[in-house]
């Protein structure tokens, strides 16, 4: 009988540890099945245009069997500088006011806030872009402004992507040892001192991948972007003299390319498409590796001091 | 004159975060209080009048959208929770090669998937679930499109939950002749259920926020769906079509407020569960 | 990796068993006896274009068969071949003709006209223009032409708001109105909808675009083509130039609901409501 009963225990054991193995992998394959499928749906894309040919052509145009995604490159890395350079002090400044400046009280509002911020859903952003920024945008008076364009969509962006540096920027510096902190205080230097000097320097790697995660984040998004961005088919380009301008033109992201017109598309065109969502998918895949990368050195270099 | 320049640079960090708060005030606030103004009961029993109108409520939006997140979490549920047990109490006695390469394996699957943008998602599942499957425009399609955004959130979020149960529970357990199992289901689970609760919450709330992967998989009917093969259209995805295909701006400012407030529960409601965690565990 | 490609093999075939075992949509059995009241669902995909007239057919269809639901939704013209053409969607619509190329992969899909669509040149209402040539048109469009005061207009400048590349409205706008040389201005805002062109054209200042009629509201101003407004008597008579046909595609020729449904669309009662939404009907 006990003996029985346990090689039942064996067999619930060993299949329980089999379900969960199998459960463990369905990510790992579900990584693999949309590699597979992406790649596998581009194929006729790039062997029919060639990737290098996509990749330096500016012309977009499936009707005249142009496919050069280099003008949504640009939209994309243009959207993204954007966002970086309104978001990330914003966001780094919030970090550093949570971590170390923030009473108490204080900080069981900021946080929330901003964990709110980042529970607002894109559309929700995207709506509000197109109500409120396009029309206030359109009051800057130069020809060929419309609202819609590169200066709305990193104001969205950069809101948008606040809460993903702000919360990896904040438990970076707060990873640092108290004992820098104290013993910096202990030698005569003020507070603000011991921050600029001491513990900034010393998550350096961690807030520097809390930026990084961030472009990751901007670069992928896409519903709130076709809302306020005008997806136009351009190098983006200055609209006067002024080189800030650029900023008022208009713009398509690697990500719109793909909402907008995937529905539509077939043959050459709907692979061009899915072409697209493998440059943008090994952007992205550069971008988080590296700041996985930047956060586990920082983690070590932490570890080692 | 440090002392000086001490306070010039936290007037800096304070502003940054009042900013913050003020982002998030004037944003929530402005949809909250724009879209609640149009909102009266009927906009919550009737269903949206179809055609170029923007007519109607939005019942049959929260009826698909209710059916998204149970079908999303019906799928990525037990695999995501399977995954982070596997990996929290398998893969440390892990000896072999083959056992330790999959458990790498799985840990790369879930570092990736959590930076891939939900549009990839989308198009993964236009070509496999709409397309190749031939699902077509459809719940089914969403669903599972849907639950490959959230599997990640729901393994980190157990792995923690697994990872917060003090090692004295395992040793007690096994130690009396429980095994592995049994310890995991009758001792670790339970006590790590509050945690993992918060995971599906969140998975939860990433569904209902989810625009991107929706509009290339579900179709945008404006209707109730009857089966898993009918197309639907979710409360974000309505305030899609009526902001871009409709001029009905207080129709999905009204729907925009609802999906806001409800972003804001879920989020209260995590609090809640974490701050119990945190107490219990004290 | 062998056990990956094992276990990767496994979770696809589940995947598609699983999928097998979802019931097909009822309406084929409503079936062969018409004299039975019909029921079960009807699923209808494709051009947004056709989209809110089949919904409202849709809808008149339903209140004479209250067991039936007709289920329609987006994804555009190619979409809707593709789906009727593989069986995905009962019925497929779309704004164009079908293309040899899509006559080549399905060659079993029937094509019934629904209804005749005009397209009309659109401005946003402070655009104090009235009427332009063809010639004008293809100007502004290709993005010749760059100023309302090159056309009569005040001094501002055009903003061209299009479809984007593949929607079956653009396909007919470039071949009625840009002819076989001249290419949609770069710089046009392409918006994914016919909804989201009009919502653009009657907010931003400056803006043309081009609509189906059923699209039509007073939030845009239309323009007149040669002296010719863009009503539906218009292209009857042939002196609006720019219009095209909206067709629902099956595969193989209609049976049950579906055939019932057709028909009901072509017959009096259907063409009125055509009328009625905005469209011009087939005869």
């Amino acid at each position: 009988m006990p003996h029985g009963r346990s090689t039942v225990k064996n067999r619930v054991e060993n299949t329980m540890k089999t379900v969960l193995m199998i459960s463990a992998l369905s990510s790992v394959a579900i990584v693999f099945l949309i590699g597979f499928f992406t790649l596998k749906e581009s194929i006729p894309a790039f062997r029919g245009i060639g990737p290098l040919n996509m990749l330096t052509e500016k012309v977009w145009r499936p009707g005249q069997d142009s496919y050069g995604i280099l003008a949504m490159i640009a939209g994309s890395g243009l959207v993204t500088l954007g966002s970086v350079l309104i978001g990330v002090p914003l966001a780094l400044g919030c970090a550093v006011f949570l971590a170390e400046v923030a009473p108490k009280w204080m900080a069981e509002i900021v946080r929330p806030s901003v964990e709110l911020l980042a529970g607002i859903p894109s559309v929700v952003y995207g709506l509000f872009g197109m109500v409120v920024l396009v029309p206030l945008v359109r009051g800057i008076e130069v020809p060929g402004n419309t609202g819609f364009g590169l200066l709305s969509a990193s104001v969205v962006l950069a809101v948008m992507i606040l809460p993903t540096i702000a919360s990896v920027a904040e438990s970076a510096l707060r990873s640092v040892p108290r004992s820098y902190y104290n013993g910096s205080l202990a030698l005569g230097a003020t507070r603000w001192e011991t921050i600029w000097r001491v513990n900034i320097p010393a998550a350096r790697s961690g807030i520097l991948s809390a930026v990084v995660l961030g472009l990751g984040r901007a670069l992928g998004e896409t519903i709130a972007m076709i809302m306020v961005i005008g997806n136009s088919v351009i190098m983006p380009k200055a609209l006067t003299g002024n080189p800030l301008s650029i900023f008022l033109s208009r713009a398509r992201t690697l990500t719109g390319n793909i909402a907008v017109e995937i529905s539509y598309a077939t043959g050459v065109h709907e692979s061009a498409l899915f072409a697209t969502g493998v440059v943008l998918f090994l952007l992205i895949m550069i971008v988080n590796t590296s700041a996985r990368g930047l956060l586990k050195a920082s983690i070590e270099g932490g570890r080692r001091k | 004159m440090r002392k000086l320049v001490q306070n010039a640079a936290f007037t800096v960090f304070w502003m940054a975060g009042l900013g913050a708060v003020l982002i998030m005030l004037s944003v929530v606030g402005y949809v909250v209080f724009k879209g609640f103004a149009d909102i009266t009961p009927e906009f919550f029993t009737t269903s949206p009048r179809g055609g170029l109108s923007g007519e109607g409520g939005i019942q049959s939006t929260i009826i698909t959208t209710v059916y998204l997140v149970v079908l999303t979490l019906l799928v990525a549920t037990p695999l995501g929770v399977g995954a982070g047990i596997y990996l929290v109490e398998y893969a440390d006695q892990a000896r072999s090669g083959f056992m330790k390469r999959i458990t790498s394996a799985a840990r790369f699957g879930v570092e990736t998937l959590a930076g891939v943008p939900s549009i990839i998602f989308g198009l993964f599942g236009y070509a496999l679930f709409v397309t190749a499957l031939k699902l077509g425009f459809s719940l089914a399609s969403a669903a599972l499109a849907g639950s490959c955004l959230i599997i990640p959130v729901i393994i980190r979020t157990t792995e923690e939950a697994l990872k917060a149960v003090p090692d004295s529970y395992r040793e007690g357990s096994l130690a009396l002749g429980a095994s592995r199992w049994e310890t995991i289901w009758k001792v670790i689970l339970p006590s790590a259920f509050p945690g993992i609760t918060t995971g599906i919450v969140l998975g939860a709330g990433r569904i209902v926020s989810e625009t991107a992967i929706f509009f290339v998989t579900l179709g945008g009917s404006y209707r109730t769906p009857t089966s898993l093969l009918a197309s639907g259209r979710s409360m974000a995805l309505h305030v899609y079509y009526l902001a871009m295909e409709t001029r009905a701006f207080d129709k999905a400012m009204a729907t925009a407020a609802v999906l806001v407030v409800l972003v804001i529960l879920m989020n209260l409601s995590i609090n809640m569960i974490s701050r119990r965690i945190t107490r219990d565990t004290r | 990796m062998k056990t990956a490609a094992a276990i990767l093999s496994t979770l696809l075939l589940a995947l598609a068993a699983a999928c097998g075992e979802q019931p097909e949509p009822a309406a084929e059995e409503a079936g062969a006896d018409s004299t039975v009241a019909l029921s079960g669902e009807i699923s209808v995909v494709g051009s947004t274009t056709v989209q809110p007239l089949a919904e409202v057919l849709g809808e008149a269809f339903e209140a004479l068969n209250p067991d039936l639901t007709i289920i329609v939704s987006g994804g555009g013209s190619s979409v809707g071949v593709k789906s009727a053409g593989d069986g995905s969607a009962q019925i497929g619509m779309a704004s164009r003709h079908i293309k040899s190329s899509e006559y080549d992969e399905f060659p079993g899909i029937v094509v019934h006209t629904i209804a005749n669509d005009g397209i009309a040149i659109v401005v946003e209402p402070g655009v104090t223009v009235d009427v332009l040539t063809m010639d004008q048109c293809r100007d502004i469009f290709s993005g010749a032409v760059t100023n309302w005061n090159q056309v009569g207009g005040p001094d501002m400048p055009i903003i061209v708001v299009s479809r984007e590349e593949g929607s079956g409205t653009r396909g007919a706008f470039e071949e009625l109105v840009l002819g076989e040389e001249a290419l949609m201005a770069e710089s046009a805002i392409l918006q994914p909808s016919n909804g989201a062109v009009r919502t653009t054209c009657s907010t931003t200042p400056g803006a043309v675009a081009y609509l189906s009629f059923g699209y039509l509201d007073p939030s845009v101003k239309t323009i007149a083509i040669d002296g010719a407004d863009p009503t539906p008597e218009n292209v009857a008579n042939g002196s609006y130039p720019v219009s095209r046909p909206l067709n629902m595609i099956t595969s193989g020729e209609p049976q049950g609901a579906v055939a019932a449904w057709l028909s009901f669309i072509t017959s009096e009662d259907g063409q009125a409501i055509v009328v009625a939404e905005g469209y011009l009907p087939i005869n």
